[in-house]
């Protein structure tokens, strides 16, 4: 592998692990949100 | 600038996919109506649900839809790469490897059926689950090489996300969810065979036995029209079944009479010559609009009845 051919793989592997950080913490706001709205729910009932 | 070049579908690809490639392997676009129609399911369904578990269920199910398109392509990327229309996909354009593919499709599906079941109930994850396998090994593994027929069968796969919506609300599964599905599973075989009459050669190419290919253009020409009819039906039926009001049906009538002329026009055509063949793109274009229509009429008319 040629040192541009490297940086670029290494950029590429940079943006995956951002995006993958990002939805992850999206997740944790997701199943908090869907634990908190079963919880109302629940209490509805 | 240096530009990396990748190897064919067929030989070995090391480089790490582009996190924008597993978005393009969920085929966003044919996502849209799957997700539209899912939430129209869910927003019709008697019953209120939370909105962040309305948000989730529909949110599962065009993760389960994504999942179903990865493991498709995962399956058909050597025919992929034959035809024109699909040969810049990540897999057939050498861009990801297949078994990245493989992993990112069976690791959706998991998480879309746990996550629906968890959010909302596990009937409809049940639904869910039944319509990735019948999309990924009914349709593209077994029918869709084998038989002409098969995206009438296959066609049930695209029609559960108005059930699974519905069944997010209520557990179960009743009248107008079910006629909501015959609705796409008999609107499919038009929608699909107005397309693949003017991209014949490409599946002529690549050896899938769709009905132009197999049986000619008349005959597919007389199968839209005749599966047009049943559709017309289909659509009929939720105001027939006095499930939905006059909204849906005045909706409906004048929908449906504007897809029998277009479909007509396809029958009466007798164009081989697939860059000639506009009635079969109209037709296919509005078939989309036309299940976004019907979808948001459906809707419309439930909440005015509530």
């Amino acid at each position: 592998m040629t040192p541009d051919e490297e940086k670029l793989v290494r950029a590429r592997q940079k943006s995956r692990a951002i995006v993958t950080a990002v939805l992850l913490a999206a997740l944790v706001v997701l199943f908090y949100a869907i634990t908190i709205a079963k919880i109302s729910s629940s209490h509805a009932i | 600038m240096t530009t990396l070049t990748f190897a064919h579908a067929h030989s070995q690809v090391h480089w790490p996919a582009h996190w924008r490639d597993f978005v393009a392997l969920t085929k966003p676009r044919v996502m849209t109506l799957v997700v539209f129609t899912g939430l129209c399911g869910l927003l019709a369904a008697p019953g209120a649900i939370h909105p962040v578990l309305a948000f989730t269920a529909i949110l599962s199910i065009a993760l389960g839809a994504g999942a179903a398109a990865a493991l498709n392509q995962w399956y058909e990327a050597d025919i992929d790469a034959r035809m024109k229309r699909t040969a810049n996909r990540p897999l057939p354009a050498g861009r990801m490897d297949r078994q990245s593919a493989l992993h990112f499709g069976v690791g959706l599906s998991f998480f879309s059926v746990l996550l629906l079941g968890m959010a909302t109930n596990w009937f409809a994850a049940a639904v869910l689950a039944v319509s990735i396998l019948f999309y990924v090994l009914v349709y593209t593994i077994w029918l869709k090489p084998r038989t002409p027929q098969n995206i009438v069968i296959g066609g049930a796969a695209g029609a559960f996300p108005p059930v699974i919506g519905w069944a997010a609300v209520t557990g179960d599964v009743s009248a107008l969810p079910v006629a909501l599905f015959m609705l796409i599973f008999f609107w499919t075989p038009p929608h699909f065979w107005a397309l693949a009459l003017f991209v014949r050669p490409d599946y002529a190419a690549a050896g899938i036995p769709m009905l132009p290919v197999v049986s000619g253009e008349v005959a597919t020409r007389r199968q839209i029209w005749l599966y047009t009819a049943i559709m017309a039906v289909a659509a009929l039926a939720p105001v027939l079944l006095n499930l939905t009001g006059l909204v849906y049906g005045t909706v409906a009538l004048i929908g449906t009479a504007v897809f029998a002329v277009l479909a007509f026009q396809v029958y009466r055509n007798h164009e081989l010559d697939p860059a000639r063949m506009r009635p079969e793109r109209r037709l296919f274009k509005y078939s989309i609009l036309y299940l976004f229509i019907l979808f948001g009429a459906i809707v419309a008319d439930r909440w005015m009845l509530a």
